[in-house]
C-alpha cells in the first residue's frame, strides 16, 4: 500500500485560506437564494431587508471584510484517507491555520476557555471543533464551516421514538423553528439530523447546515421532506429579520444516519442566511 | 431631532427627546446620527452587578442609547469592523434595570420580553431593530469608535460610536407596540 505524505505546513494554508475566503464571500447557493427571495418576497420590509443583505454581502467580498461580525466557531469535518501520513500533528496543523486565519484575517475572536466558571477570551479562536472520519485513498477532504451562535442558540434536539413517525418529525422541527422566532437572524437554513444516536443526530444537524441549499437530499422521500418543511417554515410570517414576511428560511437540509430499533433522535441546528462553508480537497 | 424626507425617510438627530420617542411607531424605517454607546452580555452582567450593589456605573448611560454589538476587528483604514446586531433576548434580565435608570434607547435584534416591554413603556424609551447579518453594511454608518470602560473584555468592552445614517427600523415604540408581533402576524399563513 502506497503510503502518501503530506506536509502540515498544506493542511495549515489550506485551513487559513478556507476561513478566509469563508468568512469574505458568501456561496453562489445563497446568493441565488437571496435574489430569488427578494423577488417574491410579499413584505416591502422583508423586500429591504433583503436588498440589505445582498448588498452587505457584495461589500463584504469587495472589501475582504466578514460577512458578519460573528465569525463563530469553527467547525470542520474531515475525511481522512486512510493512505496519507502528515509530517507532524494533524490536529495542531488545524488549529494554527484557524489561527491564523482569525487573527491576520480580522476575524472576531469569539472562543472562551471554559463555559462556565472562568469565560476568558482565548484570543484566536481555537480550539476548532473537529470531526475526523477515516476513509480509502490518500487525500484529505475538509469542509470547513463557522457558526455563529445567534442561531446556533435556537438549535434543539429530541429523543424522537419510533411511533412518532413523520409527523412526529416535522412538528419537532417546526416547533423550533418558531420558537426561534426572530432571533436567529432569519431568513434561515435549517440543518436536520435525523437517526444514529443522540450526538450523531447533532453531528448529522451542523453537517446539514453545511451543505450547499441547492443540492437536495439523495433520497427523494427525504427530499420532499426538505421541500414540504420549507413550504411550512416560509407560512409562519417572520420573514427577513424577522420583521414579517413571507421568507424566513432560505433552505431546508436534511442528513440521516441508521438508528436503534427503539429510537428515532432528531436534532435540528438552526443557522442563519449567512450559510457559510468551504471545502477543499488536499 | 426627527426630519422626515420627501421619499419617506425618517432621520433621527441624537440626543433622543421625549418628543421625538413620542414620534416613532413600531416599524418605521429610520436612519440615526449621532453619538451611542456599545455593550452586549458581558459588559451587561457588570453594570446589572453595580446596580444591584448601589455602586456607580463607569458610564453615564441617563439619555443614551446603547447598541448590542461585539464588532470584528477593524482592517488598518477603517474605523471599525463589521458591526452588525447581536441578539437582543440575552440582555432581557438586565435591561429594565437599565431602562430604569435612564437608558432611552436600545439597537439590537429580535424580539424583547414582556419585562423590558413594560420597562420601554414605563420609562418613554425605544427599541430599534438593526438588520442581523448585515455587519459589513452597517459598519460603514460608523464614523468612529473609542473603548469607553470594560477594555479587558475585547470585543464585548464597552466603546462610544459615532453613526451617521444607521439604518434601523422602530421595533418596540414607546406604547409597547411591537412589530415582531405585528409583523410576523400579517404574513402568518398558519
Amino acid at each position: 500500500m502506497e503510503i502518501r505524505t503530506i506536509r502540515a505546513e498544506t493542511v495549515t494554508d489550506t485551513v487559513e485560506r478556507l476561513y478566509k475566503e469563508l468568512n469574505y464571500c458568501i456561496g453562489e447557493d445563497i446568493k441565488k437564494a437571496l435574489g430569488d427571495s427578494r423577488n417574491r418576497e410579499e413584505s416591502p420590509v422583508g423586500r429591504a431587508v433583503l436588498a440589505q443583505l445582498i448588498e452587505n454581502n457584495n461589500i463584504a467580498a469587495e472589501e475582504q471584510v466578514p460577512i458578519c461580525q460573528d465569525t463563530g466557531m469553527a467547525v470542520l469535518f474531515v475525511e481522512y484517507g486512510e493512505r496519507v501520513v502528515i509530517d507532524g500533528s494533524f490536529k495542531e496543523a488545524v488549529e494554527e491555520g484557524v489561527r491564523r486565519a482569525y487573527i491576520g484575517g480580522y476575524l472576531r475572536k469569539s472562543v472562551v476557555s471554559d463555559p462556565v466558571f472562568d469565560r476568558v477570551n482565548t484570543k484566536d479562536n481555537t480550539p476548532a471543533i473537529i470531526y475526523t472520519d477515516i476513509v480509502e485513498g490518500d487525500r484529505i477532504k475538509i469542509l470547513a464551516g463557522c457558526k455563529g451562535f445567534g442561531s446556533e442558540n435556537m438549535s434543539a434536539i429530541k429523543m424522537l421514538t419510533p411511533s412518532a413517525g413523520i409527523e412526529g418529525v416535522k412538528e419537532f422541527v417546526l416547533n423550533t423553528v418558531r420558537y426561534a422566532g426572530s432571533n436567529p437572524c432569519p431568513p434561515i437554513v435549517v440543518g436536520i439530523g435525523i437517526g444514529g444516536t443522540f450526538e450523531k443526530a447533532a453531528q448529522l444537524a451542523k453537517k446539514a447546515t453545511l451543505r450547499p441549499i441547492d443540492r437536495k437530499n439523495g433520497d427523494p422521500r427525504y427530499a420532499e421532506l426538505e421541500n414540504e418543511l420549507l413550504r411550512e417554515i416560509n407560512k409562519m410570517g417572520f420573514g427577513p429579520a424577522g420583521l414579517g414576511g413571507s421568507t424566513t428560511a432560505l433552505g431546508v437540509n436534511i442528513e440521516t444516519f441508521p438508528t436503534h430499533i427503539a429510537g428515532m433522535p432528531v436534532a435540528v441546528n438552526i443557522c442563519c442566511h449567512a450559510a457559510r462553508h468551504k471545502e477543499a480537497v488536499i | 431631532m426627527i426630519t422626515r424626507a420627501i421619499d419617506g425617510k425618517i432621520r433621527i438627530t441624537l440626543p433622543l427627546t421625549d418628543e421625538d420617542i413620542s414620534e416613532l411607531h413600531a416599524g418605521d424605517s429610520v436612519l440615526i446620527t449621532g453619538s451611542i454607546i456599545t455593550g452586549r452580555d458581558a459588559a451587561h452582567k457588570r453594570l446589572y452587578e453595580l446596580i444591584n450593589g448601589g455602586k456607580e456605573l463607569p458610564v453615564n448611560i441617563k439619555d443614551e442609547v446603547i447598541y448590542y454589538v461585539g464588532p470584528a476587528p477593524a482592517k488598518p483604514g477603517h474605523a471599525v469592523g463589521p458591526a452588525g446586531p447581536t441578539s437582543s433576548y440575552r440582555m432581557d434580565k438586565y435591561s429594565p434595570a437599565l431602562l430604569d435608570l435612564g437608558l432611552k434607547a436600545m439597537i439590537g435584534k429580535g424580539a424583547r420580553t414582556q419585562p423590558v416591554i413594560d420597562a420601554i413603556v414605563r420609562n418613554g424609551a425605544v427599541y430599534f431593530a438593526a438588520i442581523g447579518g448585515a455587519a459589513a453594511l452597517i459598519s460603514r454608518s460608523i464614523r468612529s469608535s473609542e473603548i469607553l470602560a470594560y477594555e479587558d473584555l475585547g470585543t464585548e468592552a464597552v466603546y462610544r460610536f459615532e453613526i451617521e445614517d444607521f439604518p434601523a427600523v422602530v421595533a418596540v415604540d414607546s406604547m409597547g407596540r411591537d412589530v415582531y408581533k405585528t409583523g410576523a402576524e400579517k404574513y402568518r399563513k398558519v
